[in-house]
């Protein structure tokens, strides 16, 4: 147990605390209670880092289940940092922000800061964890997290359909993903991240590598929103404010990309691997940007935006994972810094992105509305959210002197490499990701100044609005100020950042590269004339005409018409599950009892016949038998007739007292097998059978003949006496088998043990006197049952139970 | 002896399970009766019949039958005596209730509440 499992666990443990805490004090607003624990957990990821940039790695494990490899192992590095940090330290700024932003009267906060937390913890979890199958259920715990807090507004259908949308995308993911653990698991005999990426060269031939990168992929593209998944997180902006900044653009939806990077040491340089990550994360880049600019929901809009910055971020990582193929070399460091300006472009998303979530949901809060039709000119209203907008867009643009101009482009820089390459055919297709990446620039440059202008310039109308638009208060603002301050800091002082955060994640994730020239590259906004600058140039004209000339290319999208064909497509599939489902369900649950027992009959012969069949277990030995008496056969005889006889009487009476016969027949046996006890017992509950049967009797109507009919009769016989010949069968077995000595010799010992003579009465009394008072309480709860059935009526009114 | 014994058990069986499938509930609860008396059965033969004497201690004896069987047969007794008046109560409550004693007629999925 190392201080890393503990903070691990604190988030979990707290979101089981904060209900109490509630409770306790009902006039504190419960952010305050929560606000504390990232802010605690963040200075101990800060006090981390200058180790971690020494090169140091924080290692800790606990046993979980040893025999299924299952280790609670943790693991630190230079990748796990970084996400560490925006968890905590974006997480705290939520949390602050969330104070002002979710009223106490009205919400119900003890789920919220509970569920946050959970989240929290969750996803600390998924970034720090070494173990294949504990990630696994971070992850699932992550979306759990999310449905719940999606569905906050619970009451709203809306609420609901987003939340179960992401969930059974997400989850559905994962469970592929796990699919994937598995056969890496199979591949290796490892659950350790570390020792499968220790093992990465002997598993590349292995049969098993593709299908497992493939559905590794499936998981993080599903979380982080890749095209054709993406169609869940426009839904999920249902959640309130604090939360989509939080879990659907800061961190969770980087999970995806998390899981990405840690494992390009081991399926970096696969060819499917690369064109899959970069092919899809390009083309979402490009597919999020251009919905982007057709929304009219602010926080829609910002969905798709980040839909298509992960999109740019995995393509990222596509790209840099070439740099693996063939082995490091001098050559091939170059597309290194894709991986590079992916990790920088993932701390600048986090910055921008979460401040611009904070100021639109400021927007909302303090006007009432999101939609860019109706606000207009609230700049000389709110002019410090107006500047805040101001530097996250443009950031999110990329322009300078904000963070995002840097990172846009070094993914310039990176995709123009790519064009370069010769392996995987990219001679062919190179050409490809600079064209797509420019056009989908464009459109981010659209849509991040359709945030600024549509919103806070242009004509102000009061009537469209549904509150006086105001400032919003001072603790609401702090964090998008302190995010906006890191956005420009960024600008300023990137190399801080690189030597701290992003050099250790380089090493992690292109471990054969460690420390080798020009891994980590200089950045700095400038690189005299070059080919990046012009496309920047490019997309800030193209961009501002798009933005100017709307009106007359928006016909564009009626080729994509409103009703987007993947999410009608997800909806149909689910519409056709329902049904199918029920009508499948409906053929087989009948709502027969007797059906029921056909396949609970059925499923025994089946398994059990089958399982005696096919280990060819059937030996019939009747060598030990003992001998067979007259009288005894005679008995055996009476039996048998007595019990097919019942089958075919026509009275109730008749049946009852066969089975009489049966019972006293069973006596006699009991007495011829040295059982004297056993007799006893049976002849007296034989006769308050027979007699509780004729009680019965007098309150039921005689019973009405069964059909006769060969085709209910034909089912019945045949599952009858298959089940009789598999109860004979399975008992000669049985007999046949006796595989192991019987333990009966140590109860005739009883009298020196248990002090008693009657062997059997010892055993029940004394030996297994635990069972003997268990089945008197059983005997209990039957009298009680017995009891309420015949003496508890319904009142005549008859509803009192359902009022209660 | 055995292997008479579950002959006669696997007879029993197959009534028993016959009349677990019958539409009216007393041929339902006579089967489970009956079932049990087949497993009772069962029971007593895996530990072997007719060897050795009565499993009370006594001085001249020598070997005893084997009276494990006999302790869970004994508790088995008791608890499907216990189970057969349960059912039998039910059966009739269930009739007081429904007006049936058919369980083809008892469906009660859609028109409940």
């Amino acid at each position: 147990m190392t201080s890393i499992h503990i903070l691990l666990l604190i988030p979990i443990l707290a979101a089981f605390l904060i209900p109490v805490i509630g409770r306790q004090f009902p006039k504190l607003h419960l952010g305050w209670a929560a606000l504390p624990i990232p802010i605690v957990l963040f200075s101990f990821f800060v006090s981390k880092v200058s180790s971690i940039s020494a090169g140091e790695t924080f290692t800790g494990s606990v046993a979980w289940i040893r025999a299924l490899d299952l280790y609670f192992s943790v693991y630190l590095d230079g990748l796990s940092l970084i996400f560490t940090l925006l968890i905590t330290g974006i997480g705290s700024l939520v949390v602050l922000y969330s104070i002002f932003y979710l009223s106490k009267e009205r919400e119900s906060l003890s789920h919220f800061y509970a569920y946050l937390l959970l989240f929290m913890g969750a996803m600390l979890g998924v970034v720090l964890s070494d173990n294949l199958m504990v990630l696994y259920l971070f992850w699932e715990l992550t979306s759990i997290s999310s449905f719940l807090l999606i569905a906050f507004w619970f009451r709203r259908k809306k609420s609901r359909y987003g939340a179960q949308k992401s969930f059974l995308i997400t989850v559905g993911g994962g469970i592929s993903m796990l699919v994937g653990f598995i056969m890496l698991q199979v591949m290796t005999g490892t659950n350790s991240v570390q020792e499968i990426i220790a093992m990465r060269d002997s598993i590349q031939e292995h049969e098993l590598f593709v299908p497992a990168l493939v559905l590794i992929l499936l998981g993080a593209f599903t979380k982080s929103a890749q095209f054709p998944f993406h169609i869940w997180l426009p839904d999920a902006m249902e959640a309130p404010t604090p939360v989509s900044a939080y879990l659907h653009s800061a961190t969770m939806v980087k999970a995806g990309l998390f899981l990405v990077a840690r494992f390009t040491p081991v399926f970096g340089g696969e060819a499917t691997w690369f064109w899959l990550v970069s092919g899809v994360g390009i083309f979402t880049m490009f597919w999020g940007s251009f919905s982007a600019v057709r929304q009219k929901d602010l926080k829609a809009l910002l969905a798709y935006s980040t839909i298509s910055q992960l999109g740019l971020i995995m393509s990222l990582f596509g790209l840099g994972s070439a740099a693996l193929q063939g082995g490091a070399s001098a050559e091939s460091v170059i597309y290194t810094k894709a991986i590079f300006a992916a990790l920088f472009h993932l701390v600048n998303h986090s910055t921008f992105k979460g401040a611009l979530f904070m100021v639109v949901g400021i927007v909302d809060h303090e006007v009432g509305t999101r939609d860019i039709r109706k606000l207009g000119g609230l700049i000389s209203l709110m002019p410090i959210t107006f500047t805040l907008t101001v530097i996250s867009s443009f950031s999110m643009a990329g322009l300078p002197p904000f963070n995002g101009f840097l990172s846009k482009e070094m993914f310039f820089t990176a995709v123009l490499n790519a064009n370069e390459m010769t392996i995987f055919s990219m001679d062919t297709w190179g050409l490809l990701f600079p064209i797509i990446a420019w056009i989908g620039s464009i459109f981010t440059f659209t849509y991040s100044m359709i945030v600024v202008f549509r919103t806070f310039l242009g004509p102000y109308r009061r009537e469209k609005l549904e509150k006086d638009p105001h400032e919003a208060p001072v603790g609401m603002l702090i964090s998008p100020i302190i995010l906006c301050m890191l956005v420009i800091l960024l600008f300023f002082v990137p190399n801080r950042l690189s030597d701290y955060l992003l050099s250790p994640a380089m090493n992690s994730i292109l471990p054969a590269y460690q420390n080798m020239d020009g891994l980590i590259p200089k950045i700095s906004p400038w690189h005299g004339f070059n080919l990046e600058l012009f496309m920047t140039a490019g997309v800030v004209l193209l961009g501002a005409f798009l933005l100017r000339t709307y009106r007359y290319w928006n016909v564009v999208y009626d080729f994509f018409p409103e009703k987007r064909s993947i999410d009608r497509g997800y909806q149909w599939m689910l519409a056709r599950g329902e049904s199918g489902s029920k009508r499948a369900t409906d053929r087989y649950m009948t709502g027969f009892l007797t059906n029921y027992l056909y396949y609970i009959y059925g499923f025994l012969l089946l398994v059990v016949g089958g399982t005696l069949w096919l280990t060819g277990s059937i030996v019939i030995d009747t060598s030990n038998d003992a001998p067979v008496s007259v009288y005894e056969g005679i008995i055996i005889v009476i039996m048998a007739t007595a019990a097919i006889s019942i089958l075919f009487t026509k009275s109730r009476m008749t049946a009852t007292l066969l089975n009489g016969v049966l019972g006293y027949s069973i006596a006699i046996f009991f007495v011829l097998f040295r059982a004297p006890d056993l007799a006893l017992t049976q002849l007296v509950v034989e006769t308050v059978t027979t007699v509780l049967f004729l009680l019965c009797f007098y309150h039921l109507p005689e019973w009405s003949k069964e059909e006769r009919s060969l085709k209910v009769r034909f089912p019945k016989m045949v599952v009858s006496i298959g089940t009789g010949a598999l109860t004979v069968l399975l008992a000669l077995s049985v007999q046949g088998n006796k595989m192991f000595e019987s333990i009966s010799s140590y109860f005739e010992d009883s009298y020196k043990l248990a002090g008693g003579r009657n062997i059997v009465n010892s055993i029940l009394g004394d030996f297994r006197a635990f069972d003997t008072m268990l089945e008197v309480v059983v005997l209990f709860i039957a009298g009680v049952g017995v009891y309420t059935l015949i003496k508890l009526k319904e009142p005549k009114g008859g509803d009192d139970i359902e009022r209660e | 002896m055995e292997t008479m014994i579950i002959l006669l058990a696997g007879v029993l069986v197959s009534v028993a399970t016959y009349l677990l499938l019958s539409k009216n509930m007393i041929r339902v609860v006579l089967g489970t009766a009956i079932l049990s008396h087949a497993v009772h059965l069962l029971l007593m033969t895996m530990g072997g019949l007719k060897i050795g004497s009565v499993p009370i201690l006594g001085d001249t004896v020598e070997t005893y039958t084997d009276a494990l069987p006999q302790a869970l047969i004994l508790t088995a007794i008791v608890i499907s005596f216990a189970v057969t008046a349960f059912f039998l109560v039910l059966v009739y409550r269930t009739y007081q209730t429904t007006g049936t004693d058919n369980l083809l007629e008892m469906k009660g999925t859609e028109e409940d509440e």
